[in-house]
C-alpha cells in the first residue's frame, strides 16, 4: 500500500507532438508528505519533469496545479487530502496554454490582473506621514489583499475558460474589489466604469468554483457580488 | 555564439524581490530604460514570506519614539560590526520609506487612531537600552512581506517597469578594465541565452539559505548574485555571519514569526519552563535572535528538549487567546496547522533554530555601489556593479540582524541605489564595451553544463553540500569540524565541475536552472566556510566553542573573503555616523 501510483501530464514542445500521461511508482514509506515533496522525489527519478515552485509554504503561489481533478497548491496539499485509491493524477492548471509538463503560460491571467489597475489611486497629495485608516476600514481589506496570484480560482472557472480575454476572472475581480474597498482609494467611479461592460464582470455566473478551490480560503464570488452592488447603486 | 542576441538597457536589476522592485521603481519613475531580470514572477520572490513586519521609528505606538534609539538597537544587535553610518542612514531615512509604502497602498494593520500598527520585536529598546521594550515593528497582520512585495510590484506596473520574468542571470560580464557592463541571461521559457548590456547592474538576488539542509528560505534562495560576483573575482564581506531564526517549525523548517513572541508568546522546554528568563533576564524571549537560538540549542544539548528525541523546544501561544491569534497572527495559525499539525490556540508549536538570513554579502556603500579593496587594502568602488537587500552587506546588520530590519533594509537601500544610479546616468557614466572574449568567459559555465556527458547528478551533490553546511557550520562551530568541512567542500568543487546535466532541452528546463544554481550554492558555501574558519572569535551569530569570547582587539572588523586566493582579509567597520555620536562597543547583554 505504501507505493503510490502517480500519473503526470507530460509535454515537451521540442520532442512531443502531443501531451501524454506518464506513470510513476513512488515509495512514500507511508509518510503523509505534501504533493510538492512527491514531485521532488519524482524529479530525482526523472530530472526532465518541469513544474514551478518557490516558497514551499503556500504564500508565493508558484505551484498551483490540478491534483486529482481539483486545483490547489502542491506545497500545502498533503497526499492524504487528495489521493484516492492510492492514485494521484497531476495535471497543469486547466484552460491555459501549456509550456511544458505542469508549467502553464500565465500571460492572459496576468493581463487580466493588470486590467483592473491593481494599485492604489489617490488624487490628493499624500501627507508627510501615513494616510490614516481606521481599524474598521482596514478590516474591509481582509479576505482580499491576501491573494497570492496562484490562478487556482480563475483556471477553475468555466466563464474564464470560455472568455479569458474578456472576462477579468475571479482573481482579478477580487483585486478590483480590494481597491474599491480601500478607504484610501479615490478612483472608485473609474474602476467601476471599466467593469460595466457585459464581459469584464458580468460573465460571472456564480458557479463558485473559485471559492471551492482557493488555497487561501478567499471568496472571489462574494467580492464580485459586492462590485455588482456598487455598480447597481451607482446606476440609480 | 556569435549570433547571440543582445539587449541594451541603462540599468538592469537582477532579482524581483523587495529590494530589486524598490530600486526598479525609482528608476522606472525617472524614465531610465530599466529592466528587472528575475528567475521567478516577482511576487514569487522570497520577500513574500516575510511575516512579522518592518521595523522603523515612525512614532506610532510611541509618539516619542526616536530613530536614534532604533539605530542604537541595530548597532548593538549587530554586536558592533554594524557600519554606523549605514545604520544611521537606514534608521533616519526609514520613516520616509515606510510612509511611501503606505502611500503606495500597503495595507498595514492599524491602531484605533488610524495610524500604522506597531508590535514589539526582539532587541528593541527605548532610550538607548534604558527605557525598556519598544514596539517598533510596523505590520500588516503577519503577512507584511506579502503585502509589501505585492504593493511594490503593483506600483512597478503603474510605472511601466520592464520585466524579464522567468529569466535566469547566469554570470556578470566585465570589460577589459574590470568594470561590470552587463550580464549573460537565459530566458527560461525558451532557453535562449542573451547578452544584456547595461551601465549599471544591480544584484538584488536575496539570500542563500539553501546552502543549509534546514532553512526557512524558499527553494529559490540559492545565492545567485553572490555566486556571480565571486566568480567575477569580487570579494564578499562577513560571510560567516548566518542567522539561525529561533522559531522554524520542527521538521519542516517553515518560519514562525518573532511577532509571536512580540505579541506575548514564549518558548518552553520539556519541563514547561520559560527558559529564556535564565538566559536573558530583561528581554527574555525578545533578546537578539542569536542569543535566543543559542539558548534553545543549550536547552536541547542539556537534555531539556521536547519530543521523543529531545531535539526541539515549544513555542507557547495558547494564552494569547483566539482573537489575538486570528487578528494578529492568522498566517501562523494556518502554517502551524499545515506543517506542524498543531492548532496554536490549543497547543504549543514545536520549533528549532533554523537557518534564516545571510548578514554577509557584497560589500557596498550606502548608495549600493559594490566595494573591493586595492593592493593597500583601501576601499575601491567597482564600476557598474551595485547590490542591495540581502545580497548586499552595507552593513546594517553586522554580526546579527534584528527582526524587522530586513524589510527596512531592502526598501531603504533599494531606493538609495535607484536614486544614485539615476544621478550617475544623468551625469553620463559610460564604460568600455565588452569584447567577445569577455562575453565568452561569462558563458563558460553554461557551456560547461550543456557539454557535460556524464558524472554525478545535481540533486545528490546539492544534498551533500547542504549536509556539510548543516553539520559543520551551524549555530555552534569549532575548528576541527570546520576544517573538515572546508576540505569536503573543496572535494565537492571538483565533483561539481564534473557533474552531469542530462536534460539539455530548451523549453522551461528547470534541471538546467538547478544545475546553474548548484554552482552558486557552492560559491556561497565555500565563502561561508572559509570565513567562519578564519574568524577566530565569537561574535553575534558566529559562535565558536574554541573561541567563546568576542575579541575586539583583533576582530572588531568586517571579514573580507577574496575568492581568487580563497583568502580571508579584513575591512574596517565604520564608526563615524554623520549626525550622532559613535556608539562605542560594549558587552552585549539582554
Amino acid at each position: 500500500m505504501s507505493t503510490l501510483q502517480v500519473s503526470i501530464y507530460r509535454y515537451n514542445p521540442e520532442t512531443d507532438s502531443a501531451p501524454y500521461m506518464q506513470e510513476f511508482q513512488l515509495d512514500t514509506q507511508g509518510r503523509d508528505i505534501m504533493v510538492l515533496n512527491a514531485l521532488e522525489m519524482i524529479k530525482q527519478q526523472d530530472s526532465s519533469m518541469a513544474y514551478r515552485r518557490s516558497c514551499r509554504e503556500g504564500v508565493c503561489g508558484s505551484d498551483g496545479m490540478n491534483m486529482n481533478g481539483k486545483n490547489g497548491l502542491a506545497c500545502i496539499t498533503p497526499l492524504s487530502e487528495v489521493v484516492k485509491d492510492n492514485k494521484l493524477v497531476l495535471r497543469p492548471l486547466p484552460g491555459l496554454p501549456v509550456i511544458r509538463d505542469l508549467v502553464v503560460d500565465m500571460g492572459v491571467f496576468y493581463k487580466q490582473y493588470e486590467s483592473i489597475q491593481p494599485y492604489l489611486q489617490n488624487d490628493t497629495n499624500p501627507p508627510a506621514t501615513e494616510r490614516l485608516q481606521s481599524p474598521e476600514e482596514r478590516d474591509k481589506l481582509d479576505g482580499l489583499y491576501e491573494c497570492i496570484l496562484c490562478a487556482c480560482c480563475s483556471t477553475a472557472c468555466p466563464s474564464f475558460w470560455w472568455n479569458p480575454d474578456k472576462f477579468v476572472g475571479p482573481a482579478g475581480l477580487l483585486q478590483a474589489y480590494r481597491f474599491l474597498a480601500d478607504s484610501r482609494d479615490t478612483a472608485t467611479s473609474e474602476r467601476l466604469a471599466r467593469l460595466e461592460d457585459p464581459f469584464s464582470l458580468f460573465r460571472c455566473r456564480g458557479i463558485m468554483n473559485c471559492v471551492a478551490v482557493c488555497p487561501k480560503g478567499l471568496n472571489p464570488t462574494r467580492a464580485i457580488g459586492k462590485i455588482r452592488e456598487m455598480l447597481l447603486s451607482n446606476a440609480t | 555564439m556569435s549570433n547571440m542576441r543582445s539587449l541594451t538597457f541603462d540599468a538592469i536589476i537582477i532579482g524581483g524581490g523587495g529590494s530589486g522592485l524598490r530600486a526598479a521603481l525609482e528608476l522606472a519613475k525617472s524614465g531610465k530604460k530599466t529592466a528587472v531580470i528575475t528567475k521567478v514572477f516577482p511576487t514569487r520572490s522570497h520577500t513574500v514570506s516575510a511575516q512579522g513586519g518592518i521595523t522603523c521609528a515612525i512614532a506610532s505606538a510611541d509618539p516619542n519614539d526616536d530613530w536614534r534609539w532604533h539605530m542604537y538597537d541595530t548597532v548593538k544587535g549587530g554586536d558592533y560590526i554594524t557600519d554606523q553610518e549605514a545604520a544611521e542612514y537606514m534608521c533616519s531615512e526609514g520613516p520616509k520609506a515606510v510612509f511611501e509604502l503606505e502611500h503606495m497602498g500597503l495595507p498595514f494593520s492599524r491602531f484605533d487612531n488610524g495610524r500604522i500598527y506597531q508590535r514589539p520585536f526582539g532587541g528593541q529598546s527605548k532610550d538607548f537600552g534604558k527605557g525598556g521594550q519598544a514596539a517598533r515593528t510596523c505590520a500588516a497582520a503577519d503577512r507584511t512581506g506579502h503585502a509589501l512585495l505585492h504593493t511594490l510590484y503593483q506600483n512597478n506596473l503603474k510605472n511601466n517597469t520592464v520585466f524579464l520574468n522567468e529569466w535566469y542571470a547566469v554570470d556578470l560580464v566585465k570589460n577589459a578594465n574590470g568594470d561590470v557592463v552587463g550580464c549573460i541571461a537565459m530566458c527560461i521559457e525558451t532557453g535562449e541565452v542573451v547578452h544584456i548590456k547595461s551601465k549599471a547592474t544591480v544584484l538584488a538576488t536575496g539570500g542563500s539559505g539553501r546552502i543549509y539542509a534546514s532553512t526557512t528560505n524558499a527553494l529559490i534562495n540559492t545565492g545567485d548574485g553572490i555566486g556571480m560576483a565571486l566568480r567575477a573575482g569580487f570579494p564578499m564581506q562577513d560571510m560567516e555571519m548566518w542567522q539561525f531564526h529561533p522559531t522554524g517549525i520542527y521538521g519542516a523548517g517553515v518560519l514562525v514569526t518573532e511577532g509571536c513572541r512580540g505579541e506575548g508568546g514564549y518558548l518552553i522546554n520539556k519541563d514547561g519552563e520559560r527558559f529564556m528568563e535564565r538566559y536573558a533576564p530583561n528581554a527574555k524571549d525578545l533578546a537578539g535572535r542569536d542569543v535566543v537560538a543559542r539558548a534553545m540549542v543549550m536547552e536541547i544539548l542539556e537534555g531539556r528538549g521536547c519530543g521523543e528525541n529531545g531535539d526541539h523546544v515549544m513555542l507557547k501561544l495558547d494564552h494569547l487567546g483566539e482573537e489575538v491569534l486570528s487578528k494578529r497572527l492568522p498566517g501562523i495559525v494556518e502554517l502551524s496547522k499545515t506543517f506542524a499539525h498543531v492548532d496554536p490556540a490549543k497547543d504549543p508549536i514545536p520549533v528549532v533554530p533554523t537557518c534564516h538570513y545571510m548578514m554577509g554579502g557584497v560589500p557596498t556603500n550606502v548608495h549600493g555601489q559594490a566595494i573591493m579593496q586595492d593592493a593597500d587594502g583601501n576601499d575601491q568602488i567597482v564600476n557598474g556593479l551595485f547590490a542591495c537587500g540581502e545580497a548586499a552587506c552595507v552593513s546594517v546588520h553586522g554580526a546579527n540582524r534584528l527582526g524587522g530590519n530586513s524589510l527596512l533594509d531592502l526598501v531603504v537601500f533599494g531606493r538609495a541605489a535607484g536614486m544614485f544610479i539615476e544621478e550617475a546616468l544623468n551625469e553620463g557614466v559610460d564604460y568600455l564595451e565588452a569584447a567577445q572574449s569577455d562575453i565568452d568567459s561569462a558563458m563558460a559555465r553554461i557551456t560547461r553544463w550543456d557539454e557535460s556527458s556524464g558524472g554525478e547528478a545535481v540533486p545528490d551533490l546539492r544534498a551533500e553540500l547542504q549536509d556539510i553546511m548543516q553539520n559543520d557550520f551551524g549555530v555552534f562551530r569549532q575548528e576541527d569540524n570546520m576544517q573538515q568541512g572546508v576540505k569536503k567542500l573543496a572535494d565537492l568543487r571538483e565533483r561539481i565541475a564534473n557533474a552531469h546535466l542530462s536534460d539539455k532541452s530548451n523549453a522551461f528546463n528547470t534541471a538546467r536552472v538547478e544545475a546553474l544554481e548548484l554552482d552558486n550554492l557552492l560559491e556561497v558555501a565555500e565563502a561561508t566556510a572559509i570565513s567562519a574558519l578564519e574568524r577566530k572569535e565569537s561574535r553575534g551569530a558566529h559562535s565558536r566553542y574554541d573561541y567563546p569570547d568576542r575579541d575586539d582587539a583583533n576582530w572588531l572588523k568586517h571579514s573580507m573573503y577574496f575568492p581568487v586566493e580563497k583568502r580571508l582579509g579584513q575591512r574596517d567597520v565604520n564608526f563615524v555616523p554623520k549626525t550622532v555620536d559613535t556608539f562605542e562597543p560594549k558587552i552585549r547583554t539582554y
